[in-house]
C-alpha cells in the first residue's frame, strides 16, 4: 500500500536539498562556530551563509535573524521579551486572537497570571480578522500585538500588512507567528511592517530542531536562554548548524520555487475542496479565498474525527482532525470552536495538507476513500441516524 | 498503527454486533455529541437471557472497538452476568486501551448497564437500584496535541 502523506502542516519530509545541505555538518564541518581555530571558523563562516540566505528570503538583514530551535521557542522569546520591555514602561496589555497555536496562546496565559491583560479578537466564522479591529483594541498600554500569519489547523491567512501599518502608527510592537506561512506563501518583513516574526524550518522540508525569529533593528530583544554569547547574547547555546544549513536550503528552495508550487498546490487542494463537499452535511472551515493553497479543513456531520483518521490511515491515508479524541482532551480544536463550531460538528472535522509533490492521482484516491469512511461511520453513529430521522436538527 | 494494540484495531474496523433491533427488549444510550462519545446498546431478551445485543456508536477507535467487545462479552449470557461486566474486563480483552480512552470502556460498560435497566423497567421488574447509578459525566485532565 502506497503512503498519502497530507499532514504537511503537521511536518514535512525534508527535501533532498536540505538532506544534502545538512551531511558536511557531521563529520566535515564539525566546528563549534564559537572556536576562533580554522575548524570552528569554518564552521562559523557556514553559520553566517544561512543566517545571510534566510534574511534574504525574509527580505531583511542577517542581523535581524536569531536562529532558535523552532517554531514554539520563537513565539515564547518575542512575546515574553515584548512583554518584559513593555512591562518596564508600564504597558501590561497585549492583543492576539482567540485562535493562535498554543506556543502563543500558552505563554500569553502565563502572562495573564503574571499580572497581564490579553484581549483575544474574535476571529469570526470564516476565520480573519480585521486591522480595524486591531486597532480599536489597541490601548495607550499595549505593549505587543500578536496575531498569526496564517493559522495551522484552518489555513485563513490574515491581512498581516494593514494589521503591521496599524501598529506601526500606535507605535506597538508588532509579533506574528509566521510558521505556517514562510515558505508557503510570499512573506517580507518591511512591505508587510512585521517587528517580529517566528519560522520553523520542518515546515518547509528543513530538519527538525531549528527555527529561527526576526526582530527588527530597534527592537530590543530579550535573552531567552543565558549562557554563552551565541546569537548576539540573546540565545545561548552551540548552534544546531546541520538542521540551521539545512533550514536555510530548504527556505531558499521554497522561495524559488513558491509561484510554482502554490499554483500545483491550489489546484489540488479546490480539487479536494469540491470533492468533499460533495459529501452531504459537510462543510469547509475557514474563509475560501484568504487561504494557504495546500490547506483543506472539512467538518463532516454525525462522525467523530479520530475514528476517520484511523479508517484513512488503515488506507494509507495520513491526515489530522481537530477532534478532541485526537488530543486526549475532552475539547475538541480551540480553533474550530473559535471559529463558533459547535462542539459535535468540531468533533468530525478532518484535516488535509498538501505539499508540492502530492500528485493529482492521490487527490483521487482521496476523494475515493473519505466518502466511503464517512459513510461507514455515519451508517453505525446514533447521531446521525438522530439527525436522519429529523429527531434533531442537522446544524450544517 | 502502535496508538492501539491490535485487537482494538480489529473490533475497530471490523467491528461485531453492529446494527440496531428493532423490536429491541431493552435499549441502552450513554455519553453526549458535545464530548464526542455516544453509545447505544440494544438487548434481545428471553428468559433472562441475552440471546440478541447490537451497537451503534459515535466516538473514536476505541470506543467502537469498546462498544464491539462489550457486545461479545454479553452476548448469550444471563443478565446476571452482564451486570457484572467490569470496564477494566471490556479494556482487558481488548488487550489494554490507553489511559485517556479508559473512558470509552466505561462507556461500554455504563450502556450495557442503562440497557438493562430499561429492560426492567419496560417489563415492570424490579431491580436494585442502588445496582443502576446514573452514568456520571466524566471530568478528564486536559492535555493537548499539536503541530
Amino acid at each position: 500500500m502506497k503512503t498519502i502523506y497530507v499532514d504537511n502542516a503537521a511536518t514535512t519530509a525534508m527535501s533532498d536539498c536540505a538532506v544534502n545541505a545538512m551531511k558536511p555538518y557531521f563529520k566535515e564541518v564539525y566546528g563549534n562556530p564559537s572556536s576562533l581555530h580554522t575548524v570552528g571558523q569554518i564552521a562559523k563562516e557556514a553559520l553566517d551563509g544561512a543566517r545571510e540566505k534566510i534574511a534574504k528570503c525574509l527580505n531583511c538583514e542577517p542581523r535581524e535573524i536569531y536562529f532558535t530551535s523552532g517554531g514554539s521557542e520563537s513565539d515564547n522569546q518575542a512575546i515574553r521579551s515584548a512583554a518584559l520591555n513593555g512591562a518596564k514602561k508600564g504597558k501590561k496589555h497585549i492583543v492576539s486572537t482567540a485562535f493562535e497555536h498554543h506556543a502563543v496562546l500558552h505563554t500569553l496565559k502565563k502572562l495573564e497570571k503574571e499580572g497581564f491583560e490579553v484581549t483575544y479578537l474574535d476571529v469570526h466564522s470564516n476565520g480573519l480578522v480585521s486591522a480595524a479591529e486591531v486597532e480599536a483594541a489597541i490601548r495607550h498600554d499595549t505593549a505587543l500585538v500578536t496575531v498569526m500569519y496564517a493559522n495551522n489547523e484552518v489555513g485563513t491567512i490574515q491581512p498581516i500588512k494593514e494589521i503591521g501599518e496599524v501598529c506601526r502608527k500606535a507605535g506597538v510592537v508588532f509579533h506574528t507567528d509566521a510558521v505556517q506561512a514562510v515558505g508557503h506563501i510570499p512573506v517580507d518583513v518591511k512591505a508587510d511592517n512585521i517587528d517580529m516574526l517566528s519560522l520553523s524550518a520542518h515546515k518547509f522540508h528543513g530538519a527538525k530542531g531549528a527555527g529561527a525569529l526576526y526582530v527588527k533593528r530597534g527592537i530590543p530583544l530579550q535573552t531567552f536562554v543565558e549562557g554563552g554569547a551565541q546569537e548576539r547574547g540573546k540565545r545561548a547555546g552551540t548552534e544546531n548548524l546541520a538542521a540551521i544549513a539545512s533550514m536555510a536550503a530548504a527556505l531558499e528552495e521554497a522561495c524559488a520555487n513558491m509561484e510554482k508550487n502554490c499554483g500545483k498546490e491550489r489546484i489540488l487542494r479546490d480539487k479536494l475542496i469540491d470533492g468533499l463537499l460533495k459529501i452531504p452535511h459537510s462543510k469547509l472551515n475557514g474563509d475560501r479565498k484568504s487561504r494557504l493553497p495546500a490547506n483543506v479543513n472539512i467538518c463532516f456531520e454525525g462522525i467523530e474525527g479520530e475514528s476517520l483518521l484511523l479508517l484513512l490511515d488503515a488506507k494509507g491515508i495520513c491526515a489530522s482532525s481537530g477532534s478532541a479524541c485526537t488530543s486526549g482532551s475532552l475539547d475538541p480544536s480551540h480553533v474550530l470552536l473559535a471559529l463558533g463550531l459547535p462542539h459535535e460538528v468540531a468533533h468530525g472535522s478532518l484535516r488535509l495538507s498538501l505539499c508540492e509533490s502530492n500528485t493529482e492521482e492521490e487527490i483521487d484516491i482521496i476523494l475515493e476513500e473519505v466518502p466511503k469512511a464517512v459513510e461507514y461511520l455515519r451508517s453505525i453513529s446514533p447521531v446521525w441516524e438522530e439527525l436522519e430521522k429529523g429527531l434533531k436538527p442537522h446544524l450544517i | 498503527m502502535a496508538l492501539y494494540s491490535e485487537k482494538v484495531m480489529d473490533h475497530f474496523t471490523n467491528p461485531r454486533n453492529v446494527g440496531k433491533i428493532e423490536d429491541a427488549d431493552g435499549i441502552g444510550e450513554v455519553g453526549n455529541a458535545k464530548c464526542g462519545d455516544i453509545m447505544k446498546i440494544y438487548l434481545k431478551i428471553e428468559k433472562d437471557v441475552i440471546t440478541d445485543v447490537k451497537f451503534n456508536t459515535f466516538g473514536c477507535g476505541s470506543a467502537i472497538a469498546s462498544s464491539s467487545m462489550a457486545t461479545e462479552l454479553i452476548k448469550g449470557k444471563p443478565i446476571s452476568e452482564a451486570l457484572e461486566l467490569t470496564n477494566k474486563a471490556v479494556a482487558e480483552a481488548l488487550d489494554g486501551l490507553p489511559a485517556h480512552k479508559m473512558h470509552c470502556s466505561v462507556l461500554a460498560e455504563e450502556a450495557i448497564r442503562a440497557a438493562i435497566k430499561d429492560y426492567y423497567d419496560k417489563n415492570g421488574i424490579s431491580y436494585d437500584k442502588a445496582q443502576f447509578p446514573d452514568p456520571h459525566g466524566e471530568e478528564e485532565e486536559h492535555n493537548f496535541a499539536e503541530d
